[in-house]
This record gives structure tokens, C-alpha cells and sequence, in this order.
């Protein structure tokens, strides 16, 4: 027991004297929560429009109101001919233009026949679409406030509710995905690189002639990198429940040992790197690449698994991410339990058990 | 014969695929004595080396190690051994003394016996100016000497040394082997692999080591004569041309 302390505390000196692994271990997942938080969003707030009204009737100066209202968009200018429309967005500062055709009001009262335009400003694909939905939701208010439209008998009203995030705030999307990068960036890489480096430094022959076992070398280096996953885990949750108000609607103690799991996951991966990896940059290099590549794009992290050609949603079954992904959503947004988990937390339980199998035969290999 | 004998090695073999490294060695080191295991670069002593401190499991042949055979008994012999890599091997990141006590806590040493030797070795070495500064700092002759104290902090009784002065000044290499000779009278046995022919002047025997193969092995003196030559450097020679 006394060894194994003096071995945390000697790789705890190396952490702390190290400047690029403290700023991955500290100044990364603060870094990538607030990003993700306030910079990259779906959401649009004052986007500038641009109004090209042919009707000037008392239909379209209330709707152009109702939209000068709402939060979403400012009015930036009115235009007076088609011929504008082309400069103002060759200008980039509106985003989309909307268009009233002549005798707009008169043509509403009879269904089906107004027609307005909405342009946008597609080389944003994201805003574009966002824009156009927006504006549709505020027309179709608008319609059924005034019930100037005469209703068929028979009318389908598809009313859409947002479960679980009724805001369709971003960060609920991302938490659980930059969570995920995390625990991976430090659990998987910071451990391959520091094992690696003990092999090229040669102090990794020197541990392995003296009397502590090689699971003993191990486990001292993994167990601090434990620790600050662990740590990082904790700010994450905290930094998005006070700063973004993202609700852990499910039970935080699940949430907590479902982290540990994936915890281990990743630090067995690790390992196994630093197995194959002769040099620091190899064994970074290795995860970036075999690790982080696939969380960023094939766990569902950014892009839905669901809209993915089949090949990669196969591919997409042994990113092990995915799962915790998964998980880590049903806990915090749907506040679901175990009951409903447990086949997810039972695939990332085999996978690490797999990997530390596998990683375990290679040192003994590499030992031969 | 266990007792008089701290390493005994007989047909010992490596083979990396298809080729051998080391090639059926055999010989035997005796208690308190310093072993020249001698060769140029890329000869095998490494390879050898590492067999016989247990993390290289040989290709066949038998050998035992302060009485414990390299097969099966690994693990003991760790306990009985010291050993300085032919690459230098403290942290870089850590102070002097911060190593010293680390090496010295995951060999068991109690935390008063630590400090007895820290201030002991730091002392010895001339090292009080700089027991605080990091490791890396260091110019390489006093992290070599550094090294092989590190090496002896628990006391062992076999000592194993690749290449200790390798790419170090004249100077530094004297002050090395004068320790090298304290440890050896303290009892200590010593097996000290070098490509410099003139150290192994130092050495009680030396054996030479050819292309994964022992080809002479005796006092430098026995040597001089039977090869007819004037310095070890010459009895290389002579061997090496076949
Ligand atoms: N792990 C290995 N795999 C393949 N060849 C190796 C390995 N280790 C050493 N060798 C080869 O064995 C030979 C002896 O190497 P080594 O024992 O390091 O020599 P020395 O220490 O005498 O300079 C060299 O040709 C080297 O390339
Ligand atoms: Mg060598």
C-alpha cells in the first residue's frame, strides 16, 4: 500500500509539472463545455431579415409586426423590388428575406391561395432551415389567432411537442456528447501517453526489474487518471446544470457509476494503446485517430446515427461512446432508470471487460 | 556451488525470429566479483542482460541469478538485483531527491531508511546544491553516477550495469568505476557490460562477446598473454578479425 502511494503521488509530480497534460486535464472540458454551451447553438436569437412586401395590406403589416416582436428576428430593412434581394444577401448581414405577393390579405380569406415567400441565406444550412421553421411556426400562430382562414370540415392539425427538450436547447445535445470526448480524452489518451512515455523514457524497464508486478505499475499509473476523470466528470454536470439549467431528470448516483463504467472503458483502451505504441506521439496519435474520430462522428455526438448510411450505423454499434451516449441522455434529459439502460450499460460492461482482456494478453506479450 | 556462484549461465539462447541474438552463452560470475561482459554494439550483451534480470524470457538454455533460475523464479531474483539501463532511466521531471525516494519506496524501503540513504547518497555523490533541482537539469556524468547509486539504494546483492559510461567525459568515467570498486568491496558482485576495451582493465574477469557469441573469457592479464597483445583494446582486435 505504501508503494503504491509514492507511485500516485511521483505520477501526480508528473501531472502537475506538465503544462500541456494540465491544460487538457483542466482547462479542455471547461473549455469545450462553454463552447459547445454558447458559441456553437442551433438556436437563432436577432437574426436579420429583410421584408419585401407587395401587399402593404393590414394582413401583412400584422404579421410583419408579430415578427418584429418575436425574439428571434430583428426587421433589418424593407425593400422595394425582387432586383434588392440579391445585394442585400451579397451584403451577409441578413440572413433571410421575406415575401409578401400582391394582395396578400385578399388572396388569405380565400384557403390555400396567399403565397409568401421566404428566402434565405443557405451558405449557413443550419440557420437557414431554422429560420424558415421559425418563421412558418409564427405564420401558422398567426392564422390560427385571427381565424381569418375558412377551416374545411375535415382539418388534420398536427400539433408537434418537444419531449424531454422542449426549448430545443443545443446544450442538452451536447452535454452528454462533450461528457463522453472527455472522459475519453483524459481517461484514454492522457494514460496511453503517460504509459508510453515511461517505455521511451526507459524508467518503464527500470519499474518492471524491481519487485512491484506489473499489474501493480499498471493500476499505479491508471489510478490517478481514475481520480481526475472522475473530477471531470463532476464539473461537467455541475458546470451544465448551474450554468446551462440542463436537468438530470434520473437519479445522479446512476449517472455516477454509469461514468465510472465508461470510465474503465476508457482507461482500458488506453492501455491497449500504449501496448501497440512505441512512442508518446504514436500512442497519441493512435487515439485521436482510432478514438476521438470515431466519438466526434460515429456516436451520435453531432450527427443522428439515424440519418447515417447503414454501413456506418453498423460501424456505429462497436463505438463504445455510442452507448455511453446513450445512456448518459436517458439519465439526464429523459430521467429514465436502470430498468431501461440496462442492455446499454450491459454491451459497455462487455466491451471493457473484452478490453481489458485484451489489453492484459498484449503486456504479458510485450513482456516475452 | 549455489553459494560460490551468483550468476550461472549455461547454453543460454535468444532468437529474435530467425535471428539469434545471443548464441548458447555460458559462464558463470562468482560472488564479490567484477564481471566485463564486453562486445561491440549490436553483439548481443544487451539482450543477454536482460535475460538474466528476468524481463526477457530466454529462447532456451538454463541460467540462475543470485541462486534463483530466470524461468521460473523472476520474481525473487527482482528482489536480489540492481539495475542501471543503457539508457539513462531516472525522471527528468522529478528532483534528485523526489527519485531517490521513489526508487527507494517501491523497493520497501522504510521511510527512515529512505532518508538515511538520500542524505547518504546526496552527500557522497556532491549532489547538496542540487538535491532540490530537477533531474533533467543535471549534466549527464552526474545523472549516470546519480543512476547507479539509485540502483544500490536497496542494497542488492547482484548488480547489473548496461553500458554505465556511455557518452560520458574521461573524468566522470574514473569517478564511476571508483564507485564501482567500493560496491565491489562491500561485497557486492558486479556485471558491468561496456564497448570501451580500456575499462576492462578494471575488471576481475572480462568475457568478450562476438556476434551473440562468448569468444574469450579470463582475467585481462590471461587474456593480454594468450592473445599476445599489448592492451585489451588489441585483444579485441585480434578476436574480432577471427
Ligand atoms: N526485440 C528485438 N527484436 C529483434 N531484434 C532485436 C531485439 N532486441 C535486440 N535485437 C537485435 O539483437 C542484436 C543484439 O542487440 P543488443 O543486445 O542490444 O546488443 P548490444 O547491447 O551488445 O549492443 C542487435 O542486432 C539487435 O538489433
Ligand atoms: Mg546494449
Amino acid at each position: 500500500m505504501k508503494r503504491f502511494t509514492g507511485f500516485v503521488l511521483k505520477e501526480f509530480r508528473h501531472i502537475f509539472r506538465d503544462r500541456r497534460s494540465l491544460f487538457i486535464l483542466f482547462g479542455m472540458p471547461v473549455a469545450q463545455i462553454m463552447l459547445f454551451g454558447f458559441a456553437i447553438t442551433n438556436e437563432i436569437n436577432n437574426v436579420d431579415l429583410a421584408i419585401l412586401d407587395r401587399s402593404k395590406d393590414d394582413t401583412t403589416k400584422e404579421i410583419i409586426n408579430k415578427i418584429a416582436a418575436s425574439e428571434y428576428f430583428s426587421i433589418e430593412q424593407f425593400l422595394d423590388s425582387e432586383s434588392e434581394i440579391a445585394p442585400v444577401f451579397r451584403k451577409g448581414k441578413v440572413k433571410a428575406v421575406l415575401y409578401f405577393e400582391p394582395d396578400f390579405g385578399k388572396k388569405l380569406i380565400q384557403p390555400g391561395r396567399a403565397k409568401i415567400q421566404v428566402v434565405t441565406d443557405a451558405t449557413d444550412p443550419n440557420v437557414a432551415s431554422t429560420v424558415s421553421n421559425y418563421i412558418a411556426s409564427i405564420l401558422q400562430s398567426y392564422q390560427q389567432e385571427t381565424r381569418r382562414v375558412v377551416e374545411p370540415e375535415y382539418q388534420v392539425v398536427s400539433e408537434v411537442r418537444m419531449l424531454y427538450n422542449p426549448e430545443l436547447k443545443s446544450v442538452y445535445m451536447f452535454v452528454p456528447g462533450v461528457m463522453t470526448v472527455i472522459l475519453m480524452l483524459v481517461s484514454a489518451m492522457m494514460t496511453s501517453i503517460s504509459i508510453t512515455r515511461e517505455k521511451e523514457q526507459g524508467t518503464m524497464e527500470i519499474l518492471l526489474v524491481s519487485p512491484l508486478k506489473p499489474l501493480q505499475v499498471i493500476l499505479g499509473k491508471v489510478f490517478p487518471y481514475v481520480f481526475l476523470s472522475i473530477t471531470n466528470a463532476v464539473v461537467i454536470v455541475v458546470l451544465s446544470i448551474f450554468v446551462f439549467g440542463v436537468p438530470v431528470n434520473g437519479s445522479l448516483f446512476l449517472l455516477a457509476l454509469e461514468s465510472i463504467l465508461f470510465i474503465v472503458t476508457s482507461l482500458a483502451l488506453g492501455i491497449l494503446i500504449s501496448t501497440i505504441s512505441a512512442t508518446q506521439q504514436t500512442a497519441m496519435m493512435v487515439s485521436l485517430m482510432g478514438l476521438m474520430l470515431p466519438v466526434i462522428l460515429l456516436s451520435g455526438f453531432i450527427f443522428p446515427i439515424s440519418s447515417m448510411p447503414l454501413p456506418l450505423q453498423l460501424i456505429s454499434h462497436i463505438v463504445p461512446a455510442k452507448w455511453f451516449i446513450v445512456i448518459v441522455k436517458g439519465i439526464m434529459l429523459k430521467g429514465v432508470g436502470f430498468a431501461y439502460l440496462w442492455k446499454e450499460t450491459l454491451i459497455l460492461a462487455g466491451m471493457t471487460l473484452f478490453f481489458i482482456g485484451l489489453s492484459a494478453k498484449k503486456y504479458k506479450i510485450r513482456l516475452e | 556451488m549455489k553459494n560460490e556462484n551468483a550468476i550461472t549461465v549455461s547454453e543460454l539462447t535468444k532468437t529474435f525470429g530467425t535471428f539469434t541474438a545471443v548464441n548458447a552463452i555460458s559462464f558463470e560470475v562468482k560472488k564479490g566479483e567484477i564481471f566485463g561482459f564486453l562486445g561491440a554494439n549490436g553483439a548481443g550483451k544487451t539482450t543477454a542482460m536482460k535475460m538474466l534480470i528476468g524481463i526477457l524470457k530466454p529462447s532456451s538454455g538454463q541460467a540462475t541469478v543470485a541462486g534463483f533460475d530466470v524461468h521460473t523464479e523472476s520474481e525473487a531474483i527482482k528482489r536480489n538485483i540492481g539495475y542501471m539501463s543503457q539508457k539513462f532511466a531516472l525522471y527528468d521531471d522529478l528532483t534528485v531527491r523526489e527519485n531517490i525516494t521513489f526508487f527507494g519506496g517501491i523497493y520497501g524501503l522504510s521511510r527512515k531508511r529512505i532518508q538515511e540513504k538520500s542524505k547518504q547518497l546526496i552527500e557522497d555523490l556532491g549532489l547538496g546544491a542540487v538535491g532540490k533541482s530537477l533531474v533533467g537539469s543535471l549534466p549527464l556524468g552526474w545523472k549516470q553516477k546519480l543512476a547507479f547509486s539509485v540502483a544500490m539504494l536497496h542494497d542488492p546483492q547482484i548488480v547489473f550495469l548496461d553500458e554505465p559510461t556511455g557518452g560520458v567525459d574521461p573524468i566522470t568515467r574514473r569517478q564511476f568505476w571508483e564507485m564501482i570498486y567500493k560496491a565491489a568491496h562491500a561485497g557486492t558482485t558486479l556485471f558491468v557490460t561496456t564497448h570501451y576495451m580500456d575499462e576492462a582493465e578494471y575488471c576481475n574477469r572480462v568475457s568478450i562477446m562476438v556476434n551473440g557469441k562468448i569468444e574469450a573469457l579470463d582475467t585481462p592479464k590471461n587474456l593480454k598473454q594468450h592473445f599476445e597483445a599489448a592492451t585489451m583494446n588489441d585483444v579485441f582486435l585480434k578476436l574480432a578479425r577471427g
